[in-house]
């Protein structure tokens, strides 16, 4: 087995968010990464703030940091990437190419994220002059940032500050102006403790806030100051500081803010400390020994002033704001400024926006309505407490508390969809009208959590629908000049007439256009500066500017069939297969070529071009005849009508256009005129049409669907693109200057066109059956529409039914209070008198989160859900601190094979030390066709059943260790059979036959007999690795995939024989007596693959994507990756792309230096997969060396593509 | 093990030893072997972003708290170092 692995849709979590001038300009862009891959967005100002992305680059290792700086005088950020390659990386965005350029990329130690090799930290001095990369442990390097004579960057070889033994928290660059540069670091030193059994030293350990000097004259680190802070300290943060050359003020009092748990301490070198609370909720559930963490900051510079942004982990943001005299803090005052989703980072920009990468879900971007100056907020200052609060630094300062409301200071913008994290899915085919299955994802933490439903295609905005008097066959829009902004009028063209309608403040009919209304329509143009065009099968109208009419008549007993226009060429096809051709002269007069073009087979489409800027005419006509052939024929001057090229088809065309568009694979300089042939079977052929010498090459065939296909030319985003419309419309567009192909998610269309008026400027028209729609394609680029219904807790699993359409979701939080419990510690509280803030209880969870309990409380729910109909059925909270983790529909043959759901739950749990009070397995009754559930029973269990599945008409529960097959009875379930030899925990169970999958959580996938005789459960074949198990699926009876914690898939396969020799066995006697290999089961499964993705996949499913197309197997990852394994079904395919990825490699290097295949092979080598994505890139590489690999390989650079193209499509249809 | 260890034998092996922190020795006893595997764990955990966020849904807390705790995990993941009988 040869597997490819493709990313449908790349992660969307941001680990890290920086902002800058990347690209020179004097806008702000933001750089995100997400894990795996760099993101350089634009945000609008003018539209809210929504962000373009302009690049989007994988970079093939893992990114655990991120920085940005900008050298003394210049004008463009750079950024600092650390990853776990071992080396430090420079980039610089570069706008003419439109990407990522490695500037400088200097190792210092191994790849991985190790314990003592930095990357983990970043600190860069704020006036650029010094980058610091620390580890978690001891290592920190001092980089020095400099440019040479051209101006060039450059780096010097690393300075050490390491100290040994010390666990490093955090680190971060002080502002000290042109003084040389100072980095601090907060730091823990273990060596005593770990050398005092008494306990003693750990007491004693002080986390301590150090300085490190960087002296730019002698080139070396030096530590400058070292004092012990706050043990729970965990956040450093920069406050300005240094003297403005020009004016002696001073920007700031320079030092650090440092975070700690509970309050936030100044510091700096021979100043006083300043301590202030951080305010806490004033929620009567909420738990008052519990600690306050700082998780996200921000600082911002105004002119003469700066503010913090600091978040809780709660989500709140709190203002923090530093009153100085020069260099002497006097004050520094904290309060509660808004509540916004907990960021992993956070951004504010200078056009007035914050824009906060949420930790899970999606992103959003806040403007600022105020910064929280002139309200009644209460804020708390360090000068009110004795010693600035740092009387007794040791004692915790008393509580502050302020009220959480909705937002005040910032307004909501705009939204990022994120799938993250991605906890469970399927795929299923369940919306009406849909020929490819859809992916339903769990998704999501807490409140905040979702189902969504994921459908490919295009989203669509409607603006107008409108009902028309019949069923028009075609629409088109022009403008009465060439000048002209907008459209004026839309013709519509019915079987016996045609209906012109003039675009104003009404969309009306008008008369006196110069149309002729008394027969359908073939073309519309508008032709020359002011002319406008009609082609009717009776002939030609050009409707000059002062509304004359000059009228070409088609010759006697001859209609026009098809025509094609464009600014100043004009092709019809007569009904006696002859080709007619009019050119406009310099006076706008319409001239015929005398000859006409005899085809010799009926004319069924014709394609002109537009005209190239700057020229009289195309020189080429695309003619696609009834006898399946397409031909290009020459409008040249010189050999008018003669034939060029000729292709050949599998069926009658229905369709061609002939379209330039940018293809960055096929050509980076300039637009590929393509020719698009769509045939009368919903094929559609893509050729690449040769300028100069008028051949076709690169075809390329992709199914659309059943019915013929009708194409037109569009405008999308100010870029032509073509509209498909068969059974289903699609789009073909350029975007990041890659061509896409996309279906719009909207109602088939019968015709389409441009539209563009006042109101809607980017739209298009289009009929369907007599309705006409007016719409706009917002997101493109975005393959993946998505539909939510929101949930209360952080979905868990869910399961489909056999016989209907509900899908049955266990969620659950920890450390979260139920309902019930909620509302009864509320009452409580009320009988004893004490007043509950019922504005801030009522206050919605999915903005404020809920109250934080102590560990082991649980709050959890079973769901039904509705997918097609996006809606809750019904929610059933569990109470009693139970919490669900596993559920199951079994079919208990023991009651006639009905259906059963079977929940399994557990109070009290504690995930450290992994405990429960007692785990329990509910069985529920489906009622009113599975849209209500009665209670059975519940049998308690002594460990948390994981993971449940229905086997031969019984239920097999995974229960800790334990696996066992439960029958039902009228008051229990009645165990029947146990196995307890797992290693830890089972978490999975898959099953076939009478053989069971078992994952366990640390030890890979078992395989187990069931010998129904003997009633016996018998461990068979294990694996050879320790894996930590998180999804599995059966590939066919002996061969399983699965992925595991650290974003591995693999697949596995037992032995046949060794598999027919179990089932033959009838008791199971021979297995069990079978010698145990290396202190396992008797047999091992072999790997058949292996790949790390980069992301934990949390599902993964074997289903085919494509109607008729062949398996793949899909997974979801934790972070919002999903992605397919696809099989190679020729050995060729395997060697030749084999060939292509080894050529990549080489080739393209990642963006931060990880070594590609030691990526992919993070844990275990990589084994019969090729890395699709990789292979993808091949498509932007620069032309000579695309084709120095493809002749490498003994293919053309088209092949190579199209081979490519192939891969992804026909498995995927993406 | 570096190639430098194999071919200098012991002649710097104690400043290799303070050079790659988390090297085993002869004398390790088990304590320092098992410190050390939970502080490299650890490290491992807060250094890849998919396994912080997998914990803190797992645990319902923020990424920055599980991140944190980690760290503060480091500094004596296993207890004090056993009593030494002179």
């Amino acid at each position: 087995m040869h597997l490819y692995n493709l990313t449908l849709q790349p992660p969307t979590a941001i680990t890290h968010a920086v902002v800058g001038n990347f690209s020179g300009a004097r806008q702000q862009e933001i750089i995100v990464s997400h894990g795996t891959r760099l993101e350089l967005l634009r945000p609008d100002v003018q539209a809210g703030g929504k962000f373009t992305t302009i690049v989007s680059t994988d970079v093939f290792g893992s990114i655990r940091s991120l920085a940005s700086f900008r050298l003394t005088g210049s004008t463009k950020d750079y950024a600092v990437v650390a990853s776990d390659s071992g080396r430090i990386i420079i980039l610089d965005y570069d706008p003419k190419s439109s990407s990522f350029i490695k500037l400088h990329q200097e190792t210092y130690g191994k790849s991985g994220a190790r314990r003592i090799v930095p990357g983990q930290f970043l600190a860069t001095d704020p006036k650029g002059r010094s980058v610091m990369v620390a580890a978690m442990e001891k290592a920190k390097l001092v980089y020095i940032l400099n440019r040479d004579a051209a101006a060039n960057l450059t780096i010097s070889s690393p300075l050490e500050a390491h100290k040994n033994t010390a666990i490093i928290h955090h680190i971060v660059g002080l502002d000290v102006g042109f003084e040389n540069p100072l980095f601090a670091a907060l730091e823990v030193d273990y060596s005593e403790a770990d050398q005092d059994a008494t306990g003693e030293a750990l007491k004693n350990t002080e986390k301590m806030l150090t300085y490190y000097e960087l002296d730019l004259g002698l080139n070396h680190v030096v530590r400058k100051w070292s004092e012990p802070i706050d043990s729970r300290a965990n956040l450093l943060v920069q406050v300005p500081g240094g003297q403005l050359a020009s004016s002696e003020r001073f920007d700031g009092p320079s030092g650090v803010l440092v975070c700690c748990e509970n309050h936030i301490i100044y510091r700096h070198m021979d100043a006083p400390a300043h301590r202030v609370p951080i305010p806490r909720r004033n929620h009567p559930l909420e738990d008052p020994n519990r600690g306050v963490l700082i998780v996200a900051a921000v600082m911002h510079k105004m002119k003469g002033a700066f503010f913090f942004l600091l978040q809780s982990e709660d989500g709140d943001l709190f203002k923090v704001t530093i009153e100085h005299e020069d260099e002497e803090v006097k004050d520094v005052r904290i309060k509660y400024f808004d509540t916004v989703p907990v960021a992993s980072s956070l951004c504010i920009l200078k056009s007035g926006f914050l824009f906060v990468a949420s930790e899970f879900g999606n992103h959003y971007m806040y403007r600022f309505q105020k910064l929280g100056d002139d309200d009644d907020e209460p804020e708390f200052n360090s000068a009110s407490f004795s010693g600035f609060g740092m009387a007794n630094p040791k004692m915790p300062l008393p509580h502050a508390y302020f009220r959480t409301r909705p937002l005040d200071n910032l307004m909501l913008s705009d939204e990022t969809e994120s799938l993250d994290p991605v906890i469970d899915s399927k795929v299923l085919n369940l919306l009406p009208n849909s020929d490819s299955p859809q992916i339903f994802a769990a998704c999501g933490r807490g409140a905040r959590s979702t189902l969504r439903t994921l459908r490919h295609g295009l989203e669509v905005e409607e603006s107008v629908s409108s009902e028309l008097p019949g069923i028009p066959n075609a629409v088109w829009t022009t403008k009465k000049r060439e000048d002209d902004a907008y459209d004026s009028y839309i013709i519509l063209s019915f079987i016996n007439g045609t209906l012109v309608l003039s675009i104003g403040e009404n969309i009306e009919e008008v008369q006196d256009t110069g149309f002729l209304s008394s027969a359908p329509t073939l073309a519309v143009q508008q032709i020359g500066s002011d002319g406008l065009l009609q082609v009717h099968p009776g002939g030609i109208r050009h409707v000059l500017a002062d509304k004359r009419v000059n009228e070409w008549r088609a010759p006697g007993g001859k209609t026009i069939v098809c025509a094609t226009t464009n600014k100043r060429q004009v092709v019809v096809a007569l009904s006696s297969a002859e080709l007619v051709y009019f050119e406009l002269d310099l006076d706008g007069q319409l001239n015929e070529y005398q000859d006409l073009k005899a085809m010799g087979s009926t004319v069924l489409a014709l394609s002109v071009g537009e005209v190239p800027e700057g020229r009289q005419r195309t020189p080429y006509l695309a003619v696609g005849c009834e006898d399946q052939t397409v031909r290009i024929i020459s409008l040249d001057p010189d050999t008018t009508m003669e034939t060029i090229s000729l292709q050949a088809l599998t069926a009658p065309p229905s369709a061609i256009c002939i379209a330039e568009m940018l293809d960055a694979s096929i050509n980076k300089a300039q637009p590929t005129m393509f020719v698009n042939i769509g045939l009368q079977n919903g094929v559609l052929l893509r050729t690449v049409l040769d300028p100069i010498n008028g051949q076709l090459t690169d075809t390329r065939t992709r199914f659309l669907g059943t019915r013929p296909i009708r194409l037109v030319r569009v405008m999308v985003q100010r870029n032509p693109a073509i509209l498909a419309l068969s059974s289903r419309s699609w789009l073909n567009y350029t975007y990041q200057n890659m061509m896409h192909f996309t279906p719009l998610i909207f109602e088939n269309l019968d015709y389409a066109w441009s539209f563009s008026a006042e109101l809607c400027q980017e739209g298009l028209i289009g009929i369907a059956g007599s309705v006409l729609r007016i719409f706009q394609v917002p997101n493109l680029g975005m393959k993946l529409k998505q539909d939510s219904i929101p949930l209360s807790h952080t979905p868990r699993k869910f399961i489909t039914h056999p016989e209907n359409n509900y899908f049955y979701l266990i969620e659950g939080d920890h450390r979260v209070r139920g309902k019930v419990a909620s509302e009864m510690r509320l009452r409580e509280l009320r009988s004893n008198g004490i007043e509950v803030d019922e504005e801030v209880v009522s206050l919605p969870p999915d903005a404020f989160g809920y109250p934080k309990a102590p560990a082991g409380t649980w709050a959890s729910s079973i769901r039904i859900v509705d997918p097609v109909e996006a809606k809750t059925v019904l929610e059933i909270p569990l109470d009693g601190n139970e919490a669900a983790f596993s559920i199951a529909i079994v079919p208990f043959s023991a009651q006639n094979g009905e259906l059963h759901l079977v929940v399994g739950t557990a109070a009290d749990t504690t995930l450290t030390p992994k405990s429960c009070s007692s785990g329990f397995l509910r069985a529920y009754k489906f009622t009113d066709d599975g849209a209500g559930l009665e209670f059975l029973h519940k049998t308690e269990t002594d460990d948390v059943p994981l993971a449940l599945m229905a086997f031969q008409g019984r239920l097999v529960a995974g229960v800790g260790k334990a696996l066992r097959i439960y029958d039902i009875g009228k008051k229990k379930l009645l165990r029947k059979v146990e196995n307890k030899n797992f290693p830890s925990t089972i978490v999975t169970l898959n099953t076939q036959g009478s053989r069971i999958l078992v994952g366990d959580m640390q030890e890979s996938v078992f395989f187990v007999a069931y010998k129904p005789p003997e009633n016996r459960l018998l461990i068979f074949a294990d694996d050879t690795q320790p894996r930590w198990t998180t999804a599995v699926t059966m590939l066919d009876y002996n061969t399983v995939a699965g992925g595991d914690r650290f974003g591995n898939v693999f697949v596995n396969r037992l032995d046949s024989k060794i598999s027919e020799q179990v089932d033959e066995d009838p008791t199971g006697a021979g297995i069990l007596h079978e010698k145990g290999l290396f202190m396992g089961a008797p047999h091992k499964t072999k790997m058949l693959a292996h790949f790390h993705v980069g992301d934990i996949i949390t599902s993964i499913h074997k289903v085919s994507l494509v109607a008729g197309a062949r398996e793949v197997l899909l997974y979801t990852c934790l972070h919002g990756t999903i992605g397919i394994l696809v099989p190679f079904t020729s050995k060729e395919d395997v060697d030749f792309i084999s060939t292509l990825e080894q050529h990549m490699r080489t080739e393209q290097g990642s963006l931060v230096g990880r070594d590609h295949l030691s990526w992919r092979g993070y844990y275990t080598p990589v084994k019969a997969v090729v890395d699709g994505d990789l292979c993808e890139t091949f498509a932007r590489l620069v032309a000579s060396k695309q084709s120095n690999i493809a002749g490498e390989l003994d293919r053309t650079v088209g092949e190579v593509l199209k081979k490519l193209e192939q891969l992804r499509v026909t498995t995927s249809g993406f | 093990m570096s190639s430098e260890l194999r071919y200098t034998a012991n002649t710097q092996l104690e400043n290799l030893h303070a050079r790659y922190t988390g090297t085993g020795h002869a004398d390790l006893s088990k304590h320092d072997w098992i410190t050390h595997q939970h502080r490299d764990t650890l490290a491992s955990i807060v250094g890849h972003p998919t396994l912080t966020s997998y914990l803190a849904i797992a645990d319902g807390e923020s990424i920055g708290r599980v991140r944190f705790e980690m760290a503060e995990r480091m500094l004596q993941p296993c207890g004090p170092p056993p009593k030494v009988a002179n």
